[in-house]
């Protein structure tokens, strides 16, 4: 047993060591490798310091792999946020079957994207159950192409994002406080007219938040691009051409500068949309005294 | 006016459950197909294959030498799960616990790993651990998938921790005990369900965690959900049964950690709980 410490000077907290291994472990692998793709990308194999990003925007199959990102992340991300708002608002209370019903939602997420593409190539493939449902019946008779092309990623974006965006703004809707609601309830306020003026402005923090993580998800597609889309063409992402320089063309210091221009794009995005987001309503989420 | 406003509230009702049941029912679907596929003999543009047979399954486990990557991925998330916590745990303590200068710099640190898509920082780690000569090997691969996995330990195991009554510690050093023994005796039991929901969390997220494996891993420290990836990708070279027979494995795997996780954590829970920017209230 040590001996009690001296309680005349208390130098230095001892238990703020406990947060150094963490701290060291994410500057070690998060920031450093950071900073030195950064450094990388400056340094090309030839040419000045800015080589690399004169090249990128200067070349017909990089630079408008932004464009082709933003095109898919930014429906898919619209869709996923814009059902996940109803249906989480639906659930918000606690009845027998809600967390049935979200257990039903969630477990798409651990399907991951490869599994949900493989199961897309079947079963929303020119030959799969839906083309030959909707044929049967002739809801559609016309040729079935959602795979290999635009609208299969955008799906695929759906199913692997819904369920967290659902997750996400449900736990925010349950962490307002229902008093708030019952509230404007007694003074005669329907669900709707409940949501438009006490939830809707006390989720916009959460919505934005959402926003943010479901699009920096879409952002990122890179499995369900290449393996359900068209990686040479309508649906050649950032990522693809990321990737195509690391390992197939080897050249480090461009892979990093597309890392970073892919970075920064997603920075502005986000940057805009918690900006959006300053322009609501701004103060504690719980009524009550004080 | 009462009836149109009630019209429209269960039509818009009508609506939303039509929604869940078509996203639901599709997906449900889609994963049947899989399944049907991979015990399908023959299937070629008919409602359902001419015959039925298990020797996908035999024939994928061989093909696709499903049992060392079986191996590789049970190390792979068991040793992200004890570091992440060993990293995490303590971390999220003091984090919860403690005022101090910087300490919105430090979340912000591990937050940001969560907010960025893997990819971004995945592909200046490969070129770090290229350069260690630790990419391609098991232990790039853990630590890529630590990075994700740490700051996630923290952000659910901070709730936990700020539900425990600070009393309880102060009694334990009152009577001599160091920090050492106050986390052996006193948190760690306190917070045993938390522990468990942020490993549970952790290992279902490190087994579905494609980005950064797939960037750090060697061909012989493929994770299940890796090695699925090539096998699509390589798909025309093997019968597609025994891909989707894969497919099923990987399903089968995940889902029964997922139902073990849903029993002890809201579902809530597994998308981290970010409720705010750091520099938000508290």
């Amino acid at each position: 047993m040590a001996a009690p410490a001296p309680l005349a000077r208390e130098p230095f907290d001892k238990s703020l060591l406990l947060v150094a291994p963490g701290a060291l472990f994410m500057l070690l692998l998060f920031v450093y490798p950071f900073l030195y793709g950064l450094w990388l990308s400056f340094t090309p194999k030839e040419g000045g310091a800015l080589a690399n990003y004169a090249h990128f925007f200067s070349t017909d199959n990089l630079w408008p792999t932004i464009g082709t990102t933003l095109k898919l992340a930014l429906p898919a991300t619209l869709i996923n946020v814009g059902l996940a708002l109803p249906i989480a608002f639906k659930m918000r209370l606690k009845t027998p079957y809600q967390r049935f019903v979200t257990t039903i939602l969630v477990v798409p997420i651990t399907l991951g994207t490869v599994l949900i593409a493989e199961g897309m190539l079947i079963y929303f493939g020119p030959k799969g159950w839906l083309a030959q449902f909707l044929q049967f019946f002739h809801i559609y008779d016309g040729p079935i192409r959602l795979t290999h092309n635009f609208t299969g990623v955008i799906i695929s974006l759906v199913v692997s994002g819904f369920p967290f965006a659902f997750l996400l703004i449900l736990s925010y809707i349950t962490g307002i406080d229902p008093g708030l609601a019952r509230a404007a309830a007694t003074l005669g306020a329907d669900p709707k007219a409940q949501f438009r003026h006490i939830y809707l402005p006390l989720l916009a923090p959460g919505l934005a938040m959402c926003f943010c993580l479901a699009f920096v998800q879409a952002f990122s597609v890179f499995p369900s691009a290449v393996l359900l889309g068209s990686p040479a063409g309508p649906t050649r992402v950032i990522s693809i051409a990321a990737y195509e320089a690391a390992f197939e063309l080897y050249d480090y210091s461009l892979a990093s500068a597309i890392a970073m221009i892919m970075g920064g794009v997603q920075l502005i995005i986000v940057v805009a949309v918690l900006g959006l987001r300053n322009l609501f309503y701004r103060g504690p989420m719980v009524g009550g005294k004080g | 006016m009462n009836n149109t406003s009630d019209l429209i509230d269960r039509v818009w009702r009508g609506f939303l459950l039509g929604l869940m049941t078509l996203f639901v029912v599709n997906i449900g679907l889609m994963i049947a197909a899989v399944a049907t596929s991979s015990f399908a003999r023959r299937w070629l543009g008919t409602w359902l294959p001419e015959g039925w047979t298990t020797t996908w399954y035999s024939a994928a486990w061989k093909e696709f030498q499903l049992g060392s990557v079986l191996f590789v991925t049970v190390e792979v998330v068991l040793a992200v799960v004890l570091l992440s916590l060993l990293i995490g745990v303590p971390a999220a303590y003091t984090l919860a616990r403690r005022n101090f200068a910087g300490k919105r710099a430090l979340m912000l640190l591990f937050l940001l790993p969560l907010m960025v898509p893997p990819i971004t920082y995945g592909i200046p780690l490969a070129t770090v651990l290229y350069k260690f000569q630790l990419a391609g090997t098991i232990y790039g691969v853990i630590l890529a998938n630590l990075i994700p996995a740490a700051p996630f330990v923290i952000l659910v195991m901070t709730p936990f921790i700020e539900q425990i009554d600070p009393n309880l510690e102060s009694a334990a050093r009152v009577f001599g005990a160091r920090t050492g023994s106050v986390f052996r005796h006193v948190l760690v039991p306190l917070l045993a369900p938390g522990i468990l929901a942020a490993s549970l969390l952790v290992l279902v997220r490190t087994i579905a965690m494609f980005e950064l494996t797939f960037l750090t891993a060697g061909s012989d420290s493929q994770t299940l959900v890796v090695a699925l990836y090539y096998a699509v990708f390589a798909a025309g070279v093997r019968a597609p049964q025994s891909v989707d027979a894969m497919a099923m494995i990987y399903m089968g795997v995940t889902l029964v950690w997922l139902l073990i996780a849903l029993r002890f954590v809201n579902p809530t829970q597994l998308v981290s709980r970010v409720k705010e920017h750091p520099q938000g209230a508290v």
